[in-house]
């Protein structure tokens, strides 16, 4: 490290050339001056200090957290939701790594970071939320093992290990320490293998957390098969997301992949027709489990029946029929649409599950307070920078040797 | 604590004493267990508990002040304007009374606190055994192991698990069953002072039989049904009244079956996952690379 500092400044030196992306130091804090920079920073700069504020004060001075609405947002969208979206990580590791679909590699190690990055922030929410977050450590000890909280906490820890594992291939890479870099890589079967047998309980556990509270969600979300709608709708979350990013990804950062040929179309397509048909069986699985909790004939009624028709005509079967479409007549705007409310449908259910439909029989209902909104935001806008960190420096979008030809040419 | 604001007018001291005696005599006073051929074996049935006839409870509001007494807990409040509005147990307070009228006029009170269940729901919502329930009875605390993950108040179907939101190091806030008095030989501070004999302290399984025998005995007196003898697969705390239990502020909705038990299917999925799933994928991967037809990990070009 000492002999890395001294280099500083030294033209080609490795820092200016692997974290300054080939500027002085100079011309790089000159790049960062763009408005989204500084919309980011704003939002940073409000959401950090309310995260440390939260330790200072305690959970009832920063939050609207009360004795009947246990978890809020931290829980709702940081976790629940975060984990959910994270899930791109574990469908294409397998699409790749295990079917051998292998023209989907290109949007595997951005679907990786994408998991990785997810997981480390519904961390730091999950650590904000917990009045004692040291005493986590029980949940090795302790052997609470009757609590879904047990499995949900273990398969956390284990998970975020295997994405770290995942993500240190390109890491190493980057760093060029080969010693590090090939082993992993090789075992890169394995950590799928794990990635997606922690993924299935992981993804699962988090709606296994409600069964344990049928008076309290409403029926048409509650269900003793929660756990099976969880796994399935991470699982469409999975497929979106990466839909959404690859999408993003080949817009922002298009000089990346000057030189490759890769048909994110025909890739986005693709992705279509698997989520349509997940999505088109979780529309009926769902409405199977109403059925089966004696519940189809509170379709309709009242707000949560409404709020249920919007959920499941809105944002499952419609951006499912919208695949469909999409990837029969070839109309990748269509598809990327789709995508875009299978994501938000995603985010609506988890919301539904742990704050909207949660307590629908409390006369006082809970909404988040504004610093709760400013860290969840922080949290997301951090992810974004750490993303864009990363695809800029390591190899994600493209490989080592791009990186070093388009550095020559004077791209960043 | 002053001398002055017992209950009844006496004297906290004296309260206890003779109060302790009237719990103690309540106790001994029990009809002998009748293990009849066929009778059902009781949930529990040789964990400590409370059976609470609302009919005889006058509201004095004792076991408030002995719970805050023996709890270090802030005093409850001395005047009846407690009974103006409906409470719930708080971090501050473990038990609370509260009125309500029966169709005559006459006041009824019911006293709430943790129901201690057989099987409880918090304590297997718990992951690191902060919450745990002891085998003679008490669904106990340890707030050093707690993490603070507040699954327990999602879990419990009274809503009794109470936290400290002003704290900047809380912990979970609920009533312990005295389980440290118990422990010495000693009666729940709130049985210990209730002089009205509403509250009898025994083991569950006599405290089953004592509530259908006053039930049972007396059916135009009491409403049919002993709660906590089912709710939530069976509570320590069990209540017999002559109103009904919605007007005393009971969750009636809660089911009749264990809460722990709900999750049962849901917790064995993971031993399911973690011994199909990597052969399942290794399977499958072996079945998509045969015959070199997938190019494997170490194909050149694009990383990876």
């Amino acid at each position: 490290m000492a002999d890395v500092v001294a280099a500083t400044g030294r033209n080609g030196s490795w820092v200016q050339e692997r974290i300054l992306l080939g500027m002085t130091f100079r011309e790089y804090l000159r790049s960062l001056w763009t408005p989204f920079n500084v919309v980011c920073t704003a939002i940073l700069a409000v959401g950090l200090p309310v995260l440390v504020y939260r330790f200072a004060a305690g959970l009832g001075a920063t939050t609207n957290l009360s004795q009947t609405q246990p978890w809020g947002l931290w829980i709702g969208f940081d976790m629940m939701t975060g984990i959910a979206l994270a899930a791109g990580g574990f469908t294409i590791g397998a699409t790749v790594e295990i079917f051998g679909l292998d023209e989907y590699h290109p949007i595997e190690r951005p679907a990786i970071l994408t998991g990785f990055l997810g997981y480390m922030l519904a961390v730091i929410g999950l650590v904000a939320d917990l009045g004692k977050p040291w005493n986590m450590i029980g949940i090795f000890s302790n052997n609470g093992t009757q609590s879904v909280l047990f499995e949900v906490a273990w398969c956390v820890c284990c998970y975020t290990t295997v994405l770290l594992l995942e993500f240190s291939v390109p890491f190493f890479e980057w760093l060029g320490w080969e010693r590090f870099y090939r082993p992993l890589k090789k075992a890169l079967l394995g950590l799928t293998v794990l990635s997606v047998m922690f993924s299935t309980m992981h993804q699962s556990a988090l709606g296994s957390l409600f069964i344990i509270a049928p008076g309290k969600l409403h029926p048409l979300w509650y269900s003793s098969q929660i756990f099976l709608f969880f796994f399935i709708s991470a699982v469409i979350a999975g497929i979106c997301m990466v839909i959404v990013e690859s999408t993003l990804s080949h817009k922002i950062f298009s000089e990346q992949f000057e030189g490759q040929h890769v048909d994110v179309d025909k890739l986005t397509l693709g992705l279509a027709k698997a989520g349509a048909v997940v999505m088109f069986a979780y529309f009926f699985l769902k409405l199977q489990g109403v059925i089966d909790n004696h519940a189809l004939g509170l379709i309709g009624v009242g707000f949560y029946g409404k709020w249920w028709l919007v959920e499941m005509l809105g944002f499952v079967l419609l951006p499912s029929l919208m695949f469909a479409w999409g990837a029969r007549n070839r109309k990748v705007t269509v598809v990327r649409v789709a995508a875009i409310v299978g994501v938000l449908g995603i985010v609506v259910n988890r919301l539904n599950v742990s704050l909207v439909a949660y307590n629908y029989n409390q006369p006082v209902r809970y909404w988040p307070s504004w610093m709760e909104i400013a860290v969840s935001l922080a949290l997301v806008v951090a992810g974004v920078l750490a993303f864009r960190w990363i695809v800029n420096r390591m190899p994600v979008l493209r490989s080592m040797k791009a990186i070093a030809a388009q550095r020559a040419e004077g791209t960043p | 604590m002053s001398a002055d604001r017992g209950p009844a007018g006496l004297g906290r001291r004296t309260f206890l004493k003779v109060a302790g005696a009237s719990g103690a005599a309540a106790l001994v006073s029990l009809p002998a267990p009748s293990r009849a051929a066929g009778s059902l074996p009781v949930a529990g049935e040789d964990e400590s508990s409370v059976l609470v006839d609302t009919t005889l409870c006058v509201g004095c509001r004792g076991c408030e002040a002995a719970c805050a007494e023996a709890n270090k807990l802030p005093d409850p409040p001395v005047d009846d304007t407690a009974f103006a509005a409906v409470r719930t147990t708080s971090p501050d307070a473990f038990t609370v009374v509260n009125r309500t009228q029966k169709g005559d006029g006459s006041p009824r009170f019911v006293k709430r606190q943790c129901m201690h269940c057989v099987e409880p729901a918090c304590a297997s919502a718990c992951p690191v055994r902060a919450l745990d329930k002891q085998a003679t009875g008490p669904v106990a605390y340890d707030g050093s192991k707690c993490m603070g993950c507040r699954y327990c108040m999602v879990a419990c179907p009274f809503g009794v698990p109470k936290y400290e939101y002003a704290k900047a190091i809380p912990v979970v806030r609920k009533c312990t069953f005295c389980a440290g008095r118990q422990a010495e030989g000693k009666l729940p501070a709130c049985v210990s002072v209730c002089p009205s004999g509403a509250l009898t302290y025994g083991k569950r399984g006599r405290l089953v039989e004592e509530a259908r025998r006053r039930v049972y005995g007396n059916p135009d007196k009491y409403t049919p049904h002993i709660y906590g003898e089912h709710e939530a697969g069976g509570t320590n705390w069990m209540y017999i009244t002559d109103v009904t239990f919605e007007k005393l502020g009971f969750e009636v909705a809660v089911n009749d079956n264990s809460y722990p038990k709900l999750v049962r299917g849901a917790l064995g999925v993971p031993p399911v996952v973690m011994t199909l799933w990597p052969p399942l994928l290794m399977g499958l991967w072996a079945f998509s690379h045969r015959d070199g037809k997938g190019k494997g990990n170490d194909k050149g070009g694009h990383h990876g």
